[in-house]
């Protein structure tokens, strides 16, 4: 008969009805599936009883696909088929990735979307076809999800999957895409910082700013979260995308080059004592001392006795390098350590005594270690997949994330107007006015930005979309409602409305490719130190499209009614607008705003002689009488 | 009448409970509703009812409500392994038929 688990009380599901939900850990080296049984989030094991599954994916020429150790095993035997890493290119192009030549893998561009948004996501060429980030990944969530339903004994209802802080749009909705081609019901997206915090019961404590370090196989990222009323806000995320635990095993299998004067090995050797330097890392964990013996294909026998204190020493510098990311990321978010209520510690790596205690120095305080650091981010994960498919009562949290950085659309002038401000809650909906530029304007490009910076260049493109079908009006007169609307997953809709006439456009976003983690933290910091030039540069965008509109105006009001000027004031205001024209070349507003109120005074009279010809107009052939009942 | 528990079920749920943090026991029962007829109810118990039953098996205490009692009076509840799963099993003696997964059962 099936086996049961207990429920909270009230929560009994009825038979063939359980809501089984699983948090998963889609990780750049490992991944992990956790659910909550019987009260308690655990981790999944697979039939050998590991937990970890390697993000190691392997395509075979008869169409078969390799999943997790056995795909790892013949990581160098069949490298160009054997994808590992494939979270470095969710929802990036080639370009987006830089080290492409130091790569094994046949890269591909893919086609254009054709709806104007970019170039797509690279695709790899393999021997059982060209295959995407995301088909890659669905195979890793794929085992996961098997896994999950074998051990649960039943069909999941969904799915938490975590993401770096940093993912952007495209890379988000690339993890959704290859959790929906693995037959999973996404919930939810969230944080891995975020998961790692519940995981520990921050979200139930209260108030208080935590940071979350995060050393793994390959990489580190720091994160400092702010927890406000059941809400992680991403205060900073920091970090280096090229140092992790990998790095200290390099450093053993150096020292042991040196030891034994060896020059460089063949590929199998190196493999050999990378193994043996990963076990003697791990072992002075532990241990004082390891003794690593190996002998090699070569036939020389290697024999050494490393000591932790000259590990220490070895890697010293790998654990100072984490210290930098740690300091800008508090003075991103303007802190100093004292304000920093808790450490989180995350990622294997982080079980090195020696990061601990540089940790618990730049601190001040034992950072949190409890739990598993390899697991803890898929514990948080199942926490948080067990709230949302129902299996806790509604009076308890419900956690709510942010959006990482401010959305937004392109307005006259080249400027970014910002519709949802970051570190605004999700789910959201905001909506906001905008009008016609010119007369008998029928169409309008709505440009969706993403960033911090005030010129639409310093932000990222999102999508592109027209609004076509807006009746021919005087400039101004349109009122177009552009609403946002963003997801549970910090996924965007973007629609415009024109009031009057109801005509509607919409787009989903869905970027073709993302930003990188340095990018996302390069465009951060750059908001705040150019906040003075974006400042000056709204300015004077602002003060050149408003002059463009009144030269505009001007020339119309020429045109039409030229013949009401004398020869004198007619070359007076020509001659401002010429000035004015000039100084609009100039990158300084406040020459342009002089210039245009000097313009705006030159026409007063004009324009009073035309309001006078137009009333007259309106005057003429009526009856003193038919005005007064107006 | 009783309802029991072996040594490692009560295992489980002591320790489910410890680390849940909170309740005073299982509260075990049974419902009208599945495929044949009866499905069984196991939930963590933060108060007693004022009709409750109460068993205690290896130091765990067990709440049942009367009317389900008659369904399951006699039965025992064990903690078992199968393949990757793992969980509570029914032993119930009162049991006629079940569902082919045993979830629900006719008494």
């Amino acid at each position: 008969m099936a086996l049961l688990q207990i429920s909270e009380p009230g929560l009994s599901t009825l038979p063939h009805q359980h809501r089984l939900a699983v948090g998963i850990d889609l990780g750049t080296t490992n991944s992990l599936v956790a659910t909550v049984r019987n009260g308690i989030s655990v981790v999944l094991n697979d039939e050998n009883g590991r937990a970890m599954l390697p993000s190691v994916v392997r395509y075979l020429a008869d169409g078969s696909v390799a999943v997790g150790e056995a795909a790892q095993a013949m990581q160098s035997e069949d490298a160009a088929n054997t994808i590992v890493s494939v979270k470095r290119f969710m929802g990036r192009g080639l370009k987006d990735v830089g080290e492409i030549s130091r790569l094994p893998y046949r890269f591909a561009d893919a086609p254009p979307t054709g709806t104007g948004q970019g170039s797509g996501m690279l695709q790899l060429r393999t021997v059982a076809g060209v295959k995407s980030p995301v088909e890659v990944s669905a195979e890793i969530l794929k085992v996961l999800r098997n896994r999950a339903e074998a051990a649960l004994g039943g069909e999941l209802v969904g799915a938490v999957i975590t993401v770096p802080a940093y993912f952007d749009d495209a890379q988000r909705q690339a993890t959704k895409d290859a959790a929906r081609l693995a037959g999973l019901n996404v919930l939810r997206l969230l944080n891995e910082p975020t998961a790692a915090a519940i995981a520990y019961g921050l979200d139930n404590a209260a108030e208080g700013i935590y940071a979350v370090y995060d050393l793994g196989g390959g990489t580190f990222d720091i994160s400092i979260l702010r927890l406000s009323r059941g809400v992680f806000e991403v205060l900073a995320a920091n970090g280096d995308s090229a140092l992790g635990g990998d790095d200290f095993d390099q450093r053993i299998h150096c020292w042991l080059l040196e030891k034994n004067h060896l020059s460089a090995l063949g590929p199998q050797d190196t493999r050999l004592l990378l193994t043996h330097a990963r076990a003697a890392k791990e072992q002075l964990t532990e241990h004082a001392e390891t003794r690593i013996t190996a002998a090699l294909s070569t036939g020389e026998v290697i024999d050494n006795v490393l000591t932790r204190s000259e590990f220490h020493t070895l890697s010293q510098n790998l654990v100072q390098r984490t210290l930098q990311p740690l300091r800008r990321a508090l003075r991103d978010a303007k802190l100093e350590v004292a304000d920093i209520k808790g450490v989180v510690m995350v990622g294997g790596a982080t079980r090195m005594p020696q990061v601990q205690h540089a940790v618990e120095e730049f601190f001040g305080q034992t950072p949190l270690t409890n739990l598993d650091p390899d697991k803890v981010v898929a514990l948080g994960a199942a926490i948080q997949a067990n709230l949302l498919a129902g299996n806790r009562s509604g009076d308890e949290w419900l956690l709510l994330d942010v959006i990482p950085l401010s959305l937004g659309i392109e307005t006259m002038g080249g400027l970014a107007e910002k519709i949802i401000p970051r570190n605004s809650t999700i789910p959201t909906a905001r909506a906001q006015e905008f009008t016609t530029y010119k007369d008998g304007q029928t169409a309008m490009s709505i440009h969706v930005v993403q960033g911090e910076r005030e010129l639409v260049s310093d932000c990222r493109s999102l999508a592109k979309f027209e609004l076509r079908g807006i009746p021919a009006m005087v400039a101004g007169a349109a009122r177009i409602r552009v609403t946002f609307q963003v997801d549970a997953d910090g996924l965007l809709n973007v629609s415009a409305r024109e009031m009057g006439s109801g005509v509607e456009a919409a787009i989903a976003v869905k970027p073709s490719y993302g930003l990188s983690d340095g990018e996302i933290t390069r465009m951060l910091q750059e908001s705040t130190q150019h906040a003075q030039d974006d400042m000056h540069a709204r300015a004077l965008r602002e003060q050149q499209t408003e002059a463009g509109q009144l030269l505009e105006a001007v020339q119309h009001a020429l045109e039409q009614d030229g013949g009401l000027l004398s020869q004198a004031e007619r070359t007076l205001i020509e001659t401002q607008m010429g000035l004015l024209r000039d100084t609009l070349q100039l990158a300084d507003h406040l020459a342009i705003k002089r210039a245009a109120t000097a313009l705006n005074d030159a026409t007063v009279s004009f324009a009073q002689a035309r309001m006078d010809k137009s009333v007259a107009h309106v005057l003429t052939g009526k009856k003193i009488a038919e005005l007064g009942e107006k | 009448m009783a309802i029991t528990l072996t040594e490692n079920a009560a295992k489980h749920v002591e320790n489910f409970i410890a680390k849940r943090g909170k309740g005073v026991g299982l509260r075990i029962g049974v419902r009208t509703s599945g495929c044949s007829g009866m499905a069984y109810k196991l939930e963590f118990a933060d108060e007693l009812a004022s009709d409750d039953l109460q068993f205690v098996s290896h130091g765990v205490t067990v709440l049942v409500d009367p009317k389900s009692l008659s369904y399951i009076d006699g039965m025992e509840l064990d903690y078992t392994r199968e393949g990757l799963n793992e969980g509570f099993k029914f032993n119930n003696p009162n049991v006629k038929n079940q569902c082919g997964c045993g979830e629900s059962f006719g008494v």
